[in-house]
């Protein structure tokens, strides 16, 4: 059999398949048979390579180089120079931030990609997610294969020494929960995996599932076998369906192998895995909502306690953890609880992968070692915010969170440091805003999230958070009346106080949290009826310098609602009565003549 | 109405998701109003929960109650596209809100409403995890990033002409 001299990776994440991954692949696919190279080229899709921004991606070993944002035409063009010619296409490597040389193998020189402790993401981008055997040579499988040969309690005491906690939100203690559901009596028992990832700007879930699914698979069967489970379930939403199709797959080789289903590895120990499909729920997320969807209700929290450990699935002692928690378990196994233990803080151990999203220039998935500071995350890894604008606050925890705003960018994240400052770890996901975003605005935002999702049990939720949302309406219309911030921080404590489950006891926390940190944007709300984003429509106006206009006609032009008036070469004027703050004519100004003004 | 053909095929469809007897407790329900769903082109039609209902030995009011509260089922018709549109805040801060509008322009319908021509179905919904190629829309099961006013035309006017062809 020929050996391949060149491997080419090409990224198959989400976010590269968004931004047009098939067609290149085609490309790839159409140039290599082009030049007749299929014994020296193997091409391999991979999961998230974590640079979403620069997608899509595609590496090239043996020198390791990376291509950025790709169209079928520089693909052509990267197979005649560089496999053929063995010349590097410049022009498609990714930017080096530090120098003014571009980068060609970012793990040397990228800070996106050398600042990584890639634990939970070990394999994401670099085995292809559909061939069992690349995972093995991963040293895949070798961790279950390690706990077979352990008492339960040993691999539970393993766990208590890594110090790992959930990844999913609230950081409770992996081992005390495995050792919960494994002492409770009874012979049938369920393993569970939350995989129903919803928090917004949060997708390390659906890169691990689609781009690493047996690393899920292998810690679910430890699992089993460590609290006396012979089945599991992962729940998983609808709307992921690539990681559906992946994680079947998945489910299907290791049975083939023997690594699943009865008897694995020869041992006594059976286990099977069972999808269930989400539709479209939010609060599915919460555990015991998660359960009654699984067994095909809707999806309302239960009463807490009894506990999924007690009583879950069917009634039964059932063990829940979120993917990513998961995906740390077969490391720490093999490396050792010690190892593991040695990164972090001192309370929260081991790597946290955060999703970049929002206003920062490299958007995606990195994998960093508690402890990291925000201003590393923003400006070493993230590099910086685009367009030269400011850095405002950072979104944490989803719409169960908080924001944090520049004046602690030097905090070392990790669980309790982003309680004190009035958010949460949530699932990692962080979304960046620059000077551009009005902090009310977002605010509003996420409690349209939180009315739109709350499945309608407590009335608090339901109707409080809708009251809520209908009083940041109106000061975003200008409207606002003294004392309600007041009444906005009173009702949120109230409906944190009075929900059954976490998402009521947590939606007003955006709210709460802005009103913490920018006081004075709701003020100006309020008590000026200005808008200082220049976000909030009604509190804002579009004008025309009379200095720059020429006179060109195209804002006048590209208005929907004809607001705009005046001859040609002449100054044009817009009509505030009739202007719908639409924006078009900012767009297709070229003598940077139009402004937004609030109020 | 549905025809005993349509009736026939839903039995397929169920038989096809309960391959195992013990699963036939009614937890697999989820998946075969998905895999109906997706049979009619986006909506489940009341005769078929109906079915389902028979099939699964759960009560017809179970079933409405799952089709009403997930937001991904339907009882009503909808367009052979349904565009998702992501409304969380990721997408929201890079350019979300002109998306939608765009949307909203270009098929002439508000959100949870059908094109008049009845080939797309505009709806909002939570994150759709591609926050790194924000703004994001899905449609039916094809997701697109990186969105402008200019590239959401583009794939609507694509679709449109695929359809007329």
């Amino acid at each position: 059999m020929p050996v391949a001299t060149n491997t080419i990776l090409i990224c198959a994440g989400g976010g590269c398949i968004s931004s047009g991954e098939e067609s290149c692949l085609q490309a790839l696919e159409k140039a290599v048979e082009k030049y007749a190279l299929h014994d020296v080229v193997k091409i391999v899709e991979t999961g998230c390579m974590g640079m979403c921004d620069a997608g899509p991606l595609m590496v090239i070993y043996p020198e390791g180089v990376y291509y950025q944002k790709l169209t079928p035409e520089d693909v052509e063009k990267i197979v005649s120079e560089h496999i053929l010619k063995g010349r590097i296409v410049e022009d498609k490597l990714l930017d080096n931030p530090v120098s003014s040389l571009k980068t060609q193998n970012p793990y040397d020189d990228h800070p996106f990609f050398t600042r990584q402790v890639k634990i939970a993401t070990r394999n994401m981008g670099i085995v292809d997610p559909m061939k069992i055997e690349e995972y093995i040579a991963h040293d895949g499988y070798f961790a279950l294969q390690k706990a077979l040969s352990m008492k339960p309690e040993e691999i539970i005491e393993e766990l208590k020494v890594s110090g790992l906690r959930g990844r999913g939100g609230a950081g409770f203690p992996t081992w005390l929960k495995w050792d919960l559901t494994r002492k409770v009596p009874g012979d049938e028992k369920y393993v569970l995996c939350n995989a129903d990832e919803g928090d917004p700007g949060a997708f390390m879930d659906r890169s691990i599932l689609e781009g690493d699914p047996h690393s899920l698979l292998e810690a679910m069967a430890i699992a089993g076998y460590a609290i006396g489970a012979n089945k599991g379930y992962i729940y998983i939403r609808a709307e992921y369906p690539l990681a559906i199709e992946r994680l079947k797959e998945g489910i299907k080789q290791a049975k083939e192998l023997g690594l699943f289903g009865e008897n694995i590895m020869g041992s006594d120990f059976s286990f099977d895995l069972e999808i269930r499909m989400g539709a479209g729920a939010f609060v599915c997320g919460e555990e015991t909502a998660l359960i009654e969807s699984i067994e095909g209700k809707r999806g309302q929290p239960r009463v807490k306690p009894p506990f999924p450990a007690q009583v879950g699935v069917w009634g039964k002692p059932t063990l829940n953890n979120n993917v990513e928690t998961y995906a740390n378990i077969p490391p720490i196994l093999t490396k050792g609880a010690k190892w593991f233990s040695s990164i972090g803080t001192e309370t929260s151990k081991g790597t946290k992968v955060f999703c970049l999203a929002g206003k920062v220039k490299n958007t995606g998935l990195v994998e960093v070692p508690m402890g990291i500071t925000l201003r590393e995350v923003v400006y070493d890894i993230g590099g910086g915010i685009p367009d030269g604008k400011e850095f405002k606050a950072v979104q944490t925890g989803g719409p169960s969170g908080g924001c944090i705003p520049k004046e602690y960018l030097d905090t070392p994240i990790d669980y309790e440091t982003l309680k004190e400052l009035g958010t949460m770890m949530g699932s990692g996901g962080m979304i960046f805003m620059d000077e551009d975003t009005c902090m009310v605005d977002v605010a509003k935002y996420f409690l349209d999230f939180s009315v739109e999702e709350s499945c309608g049990k407590c009335l608090p939720c339901r109707e409080g958070n809708r009251v809520m949302l209908e009083m940041l309406e109106k000061i975003t219309e200008g409207n606002g009346e003294e004392g309600d911030i007041e009444r906005l921080e009173k009702l949120g404590k109230n409906i944190m106080d009075t929900s059954l489950c976490g998402l009521g006891q947590s939606s007003p926390q955006p709210v709460i949290s802005t009103i913490r940190y920018f006081r004075d944007e709701y003020e100006a709300h309020i008590n000026e009826k200005r808008c200082p984003a220049k976000v909030c429509k009604p509190l804002i106006r579009y004008i025309i310098d009379p200095e720059k206009c020429v006179g060109c006609t195209a804002c006048a032009r590209v208005c929907p609602v004809s607001a705009i008036s005046g001859e040609v070469k002449q100054v044009h004027e817009i009509d505030s009565e009739i202007c719908t703050r639409c924006g078009s004519c900012i767009q297709v100004c070229r003598f940077g003549a139009i402004s937004i003004v609030s109020p | 109405m549905v025809s005993d053909k349509e009736l026939q095929a839903i039995e397929q469809i169920v038989n096809g998701v309960v391959t195992d007897e013990s699963l036939a407790e009614g937890d697999v329900l989820i998946n075969c109003l998905h895999e109906i769903q997706n049979h009619f082109h986006n909506f489940v039609p009341l005769e078929a929960a109906e079915k389902v209902a028979e099939m699964l030995n759960v009560p017809q009011s179970s079933v409405y109650e799952v089709l009403t509260f997930y937001t991904m089922f339907s009882v009503e018709k909808r367009g052979k596209y349904v565009i998702r549109v992501c409304n969380s805040l990721p997408c929201h801060v890079t350019g979300g809100k002109e998306i939608v509008e765009t949307l909203k322009k270009e098929l002439g319908c508000d959100f949870s409403q059908t094109s008049t021509d009845g080939l797309f179905t505009l709806e909002k919904t939570g994150c759709l995890g591609l926050c790194g190629v924000s703004p994001v829309i899905m449609i039916n099961e094809e997701f697109y990033g990186n969105l402008t006013r200019d590239k959401v035309q583009e794939i609507i006017n694509k679709i449109r002409e695929e359809e007329r062809d």
